[in-house]
């Protein structure tokens, strides 16, 4: 368990339109060594095929490549590719979440390596043949196991929010709220990395709760300056009072705004190492009514963040790994589960049949509960 | 009551200034269409008086036309004695605008169905005004052919010069008769003959140039000295034509200049420099060195690339602001927000530190402040603002330093352009050949004067106006 660290991104004003808004990050110095630019896959829709030979199939439009080197290294303008052959398949075929293409060179799927770890979580199911799982849940596990995600283009405001945004100079990531929850962290480690993928904030996921706020908020105030004149006597004091506005807003954003981010621990592990580099992909804790994040990052060997992205996870996904999450920590056993969280068996049953997972349970065990929890108590 | 017909009035300038009705980085055509459709209005239901005078202010041509548009169509609610003065200020604006501009009008009337006996006089002496009509009627025919058909009017009686040939030319296009005058009968020969297509119009001859095939270069290379001044300027890259960039309008040469490449600007460096130098020079004329000491802060930012319609048209009057006020001061400090210090090298990027920006002009101790921006401060959010209002109320309540906004951008949601407080006037800028004038103008918008200095200098320019046709 650990936390991610946000240590060398300072918060710069955030800049407003609709219900979305974007906060500027900005490091002093970029991370030598690592750059990142994208590739775009187009429409169709896309199966990954992972190493525990099970297959990820996802609207995947985009991906990354990182590049890395000893020394500092500059992307150039355009990456020439190959020209897509004409073709009548409409699956594309992915092998691994994150693969190395040359010697220093690594594509991976942004947010689909992550969310394909949520996915993952206790993915075969029960250990222990309990009497209440079904067959098929020993047999097969959680497999098909599906989550609903929206792409940027679907989300209110988005789309038009990227676009008059206007990117710093030495601006290496984003915070992304909308209706003022975190929906995203975004970090790249070089300036005009950030520059080619802004736009790419566009075909990534966000969960439902992002697209329902985006849908349904008012438009989110800005949060002006305000400066308290009593004690300005010259152009210093105004100068002062100015800049204070900027280093308190950095320290509200830091201390406030990514609370729900920064302060969580999170399970982090590791997917690929990459010469100095490490890829990894973190779960939360899964506490329910809470801000709960899934990402991936990439950090260096002085543990700096190089490249951070993040997936606000809806109330319900986040169910239905607390609901996982505390069977696998009892062995899959159903009482004892229950019990740790003050209910009883037939309660926690039907709350796995109604996050999902009612095909995990045995239909007579499942009827049971069903018949116990229409009676009424004596 | 007054108060609020003032700020209704500014409110209506800077928007008429400003607005195109094209689309804005923050804001769509249309979006800015129905917001300026509202604004005229309400203006023309209310003030119609001052609504008429506008015309003689440096507002944009979209908002003449409009404004002519509205009061000839509404010519039954005015009086006799508005309708007279109407009448002198709509001719003398059309006769200021471009012909390809007054012929658009003419037909949005057309198919407004506005059709009284006004609009056929002014149309009548419109056309009769025209200094060549022979042209015209090459360059803008259906234009020419339409206004003259709306207005009832009879071609050898607005055009005596052509010899009745102008009915034929127009109207008349089966009879294959010589024509006596050179431009017609150019046109006519121009159907079969090569050499004939280059004694026509530059527009006029393309299509011919096309029909016959003639190479591109070749066409260009003898077209040269039928190219207008704007023309010239625009083929200056494609055709290497030798227009004078001294001679164009500032912003104009500034918005050239931000359309090449930066290797180009460096190479031309010199050039263009010296170009934007001597056009800025003509521009301050007597004023020339008579400001003082100038700060101006000027947004670069990545909003001022302005929309694909109006491509870095904040950015462009900002640097054609920035020569104009260091020709106009004696001591000039320009401030560019992106920290740049180049303005021959400008390019919108970046975020728009407005407020910090400010402050640095202010701590140069200028005589006048001017900042040329779209509004949209966002590093932080409203800090220009409060600098402003703080150094007003604390530091400088006596009004020694002089500051002014100029925005070039239409807010339609405001209806008006965007402001930064209420202490410094806004005002809104087409072209930074203005800038005197609205800094002259930013008076009325601070809300010191009332309705009656308003309405006074109103008819100052109506009289001024009217006295220089």
């Amino acid at each position: 368990m650990s936390t991610v660290d946000l240590t060398g991104l300072t918060a710069l004003p955030a800049q407003v339109w609709g219900a979305v808004r974007l906060v500027p990050l900005v490091r002093d110095r970029p991370i030598p060594g690592l750059r990142l630019h994208a590739r775009l896959y187009g429409d169709d829709p896309s199966l990954v095929v992972l190493p525990d030979n099970t297959a990820y199939t996802a609207y995947i439009p985009h991906g990354f490549v990182a590049t890395w080197s000893d020394s500092p290294a500059a992307t150039y303008g355009t990456h020439l590719t190959p020209p897509d052959p004409t073709s009548t398949i409409r699956l594309r075929f992915h092998r691994r979440m994150a693969r190395r293409e040359e010697r220093n060179r690594l594509r991976f799927l942004p947010l689909h390596l992550a969310v394909e770890g949520y996915l993952a979580l206790h993915f075969n199911g029960p250990n222990v043949l309990w009497d209440e799982w079904s067959q098929r849940a020993i047999r097969r596990g959680l497999s098909p196991r599906a989550e609903q995600a929206y792409a940027g283009a679907q989300v209110e405001g988005l789309a038009d929010a990227l676009k008059i945004f206007e990117i710093h100079p030495d601006q290496c990531g984003v915070a992304l709220y909308v209706a003022d929850a975190l929906a995203a962290a975004f970090v790249v480690p070089h300036p005009d990395d950030y520059r080619a993928l802004h736009s790419t904030l566009l075909l990534d996921m966000y969960g439902e709760l992002v697209h329902h706020y985006a849908l349904l908020s008012a438009p989110v105030p800005a949060f002006s300056a305000r400066l308290n004149d009593t004690h300005v006597r010259s152009l210093a004091d105004l100068r002062a009072a100015a800049t204070r506005q900027s280093t308190d807003w950095a320290a509200f954003h830091a201390t406030t705004m990514t609370a729900g981010l920064l302060d969580a621990t999170y399970d982090i592990r590791r997917v690929y190492r990459a010469g100095p580099f490490t890829l990894s992909r973190f779960l939360p804790g899964f506490r329910p009514k809470e801000e709960n994040h899934i990402g991936e990052l990439i950090t260096d060997q002085r543990g700096r963040t190089a490249y951070l992205k993040t997936f606000r996870l809806s109330e319900s996904q986040i169910r239905r790994g607390h609901l996982l999450n505390t069977l696998a920590t009892h062995d899959w056993h159903l009482p004892t589960a229950a019990e740790s969280l003050g209910t009883t068996p037939a309660a926690f049953g039907l709350r796995l049949d109604k996050a999902g997972f009612g095909h995990l349970l045995n239909d007579h065990v499942l009827a049971s509960y069903r018949s116990r929890s229409r009676r009424p108590t004596p | 009551m007054d108060r609020l017909a003032a700020e209704d009035m500014v409110m209506f300038v800077n928007a008429a200034t400003t607005s195109t009705g094209q689309r804005e980085f923050h804001s769509q055509a249309a979006e800015q269409r129905a917001s300026l459709e509202f604004l005229h209005e309400y203006v023309a239901g209310n003030y119609r008086d001052l609504y008429a005078a506008v015309l003689a202010l440096d507002i944009n041509d979209l908002n003449a036309a409009l404004i002519v548009r509205r009061l000839l169509s509404t010519s039954a609610e005015a009086t006799p004695e508005q309708r007279a003065l109407e009448g002198r200020l709509i001719a003398r604006r059309l006769a200021a605008m471009p012909p390809q501009r007054v012929y658009d009008l003419f037909r949005d009337l057309r198919r407004a169905g506005v059709n009284n006996r006004r609009t056929r006089a002014i149309i009548r002496d419109w056309v009769a005004g025209r200094p060549d009509q022979a042209f015209d009627a090459v360059k803008y025919r259906q234009g020419l052919k339409r206004a003259l058909r709306h207005a009832h009017l009879t071609p050898s009686r607005v055009a005596p010069a052509l010899h009745d040939e102008l009915g034929t030319f127009l109207f008349r296009t089966a009879t294959r008769a010589r024509f006596r005058s050179p431009l017609l009968e150019s046109w006519r020969r121009a159907h079969y003959e090569q050499a004939a297509i280059y004694a026509l119009p530059y527009t006029v001859a393309e299509g011919f140039a096309a029909k016959h095939g003639v190479d591109r270069s070749v066409f260009l290379a003898r077209i040269k000295p039928n190219l207008t001044r704007l023309e010239s300027l625009r083929l200056r890259e494609s055709a290497g034509t030798d227009a004078d960039l001294a001679t164009m309008p500032l912003t104009r040469l500034a918005t050239y200049v931000l359309s090449l490449p930066f290797a180009d600007r460096a190479e031309r460096r010199a050039e263009l420099t010296a170009a934007l130098r001597s056009s800025a020079l003509r521009t301050a004329g007597r004023n020339a060195g008579q400001w003082g000491r100038v700060a101006a802060v000027l947004d670069d930012s990545f909003s001022s690339y302005g929309s694909g319609v109006k491509r870095r048209r904040p950015l462009a009057v900002a640097v054609a602001g920035h020569y104009l006020l260091e020709a106009l001061a004696a001591d000039y400090i320009p401030l560019w927000t992106s920290g740049a210090t180049d303005p021959l090298m400008a390019q919108p990027r970046g975020t728009t530190p407005l407020g910090h920006r400010i402050l640095d002009a202010l701590s140069h101790e200028p005589d006048r402040l001017l900042i040329v921006s779209d509004g949209w401060d966002n590093s932080p959010p409203g800090l220009a603002g409060e600098v402003l209002r703080v150094w007003r109320t604390r530091l400088d309540p006596d009004r020694r330093v002089s500051a002014t906004h100029l925005n070039p951008v239409y807010d339609a949601g405001d209806y008006d352009v965007k402001r930064l407080t209420p202490e410094v006037p806004s005002m809104g800028v087409r072209n930074a050949e203005d800038l005197p004038a609205l800094v002259e103008f930013a008076r009325f918008t601070e809300g010191r004067t009332g309705f009656a200095d308003l309405s006074a200098h109103f008819t100052d320019r109506v009289t001024r106006f009217l006295e220089t046709s």
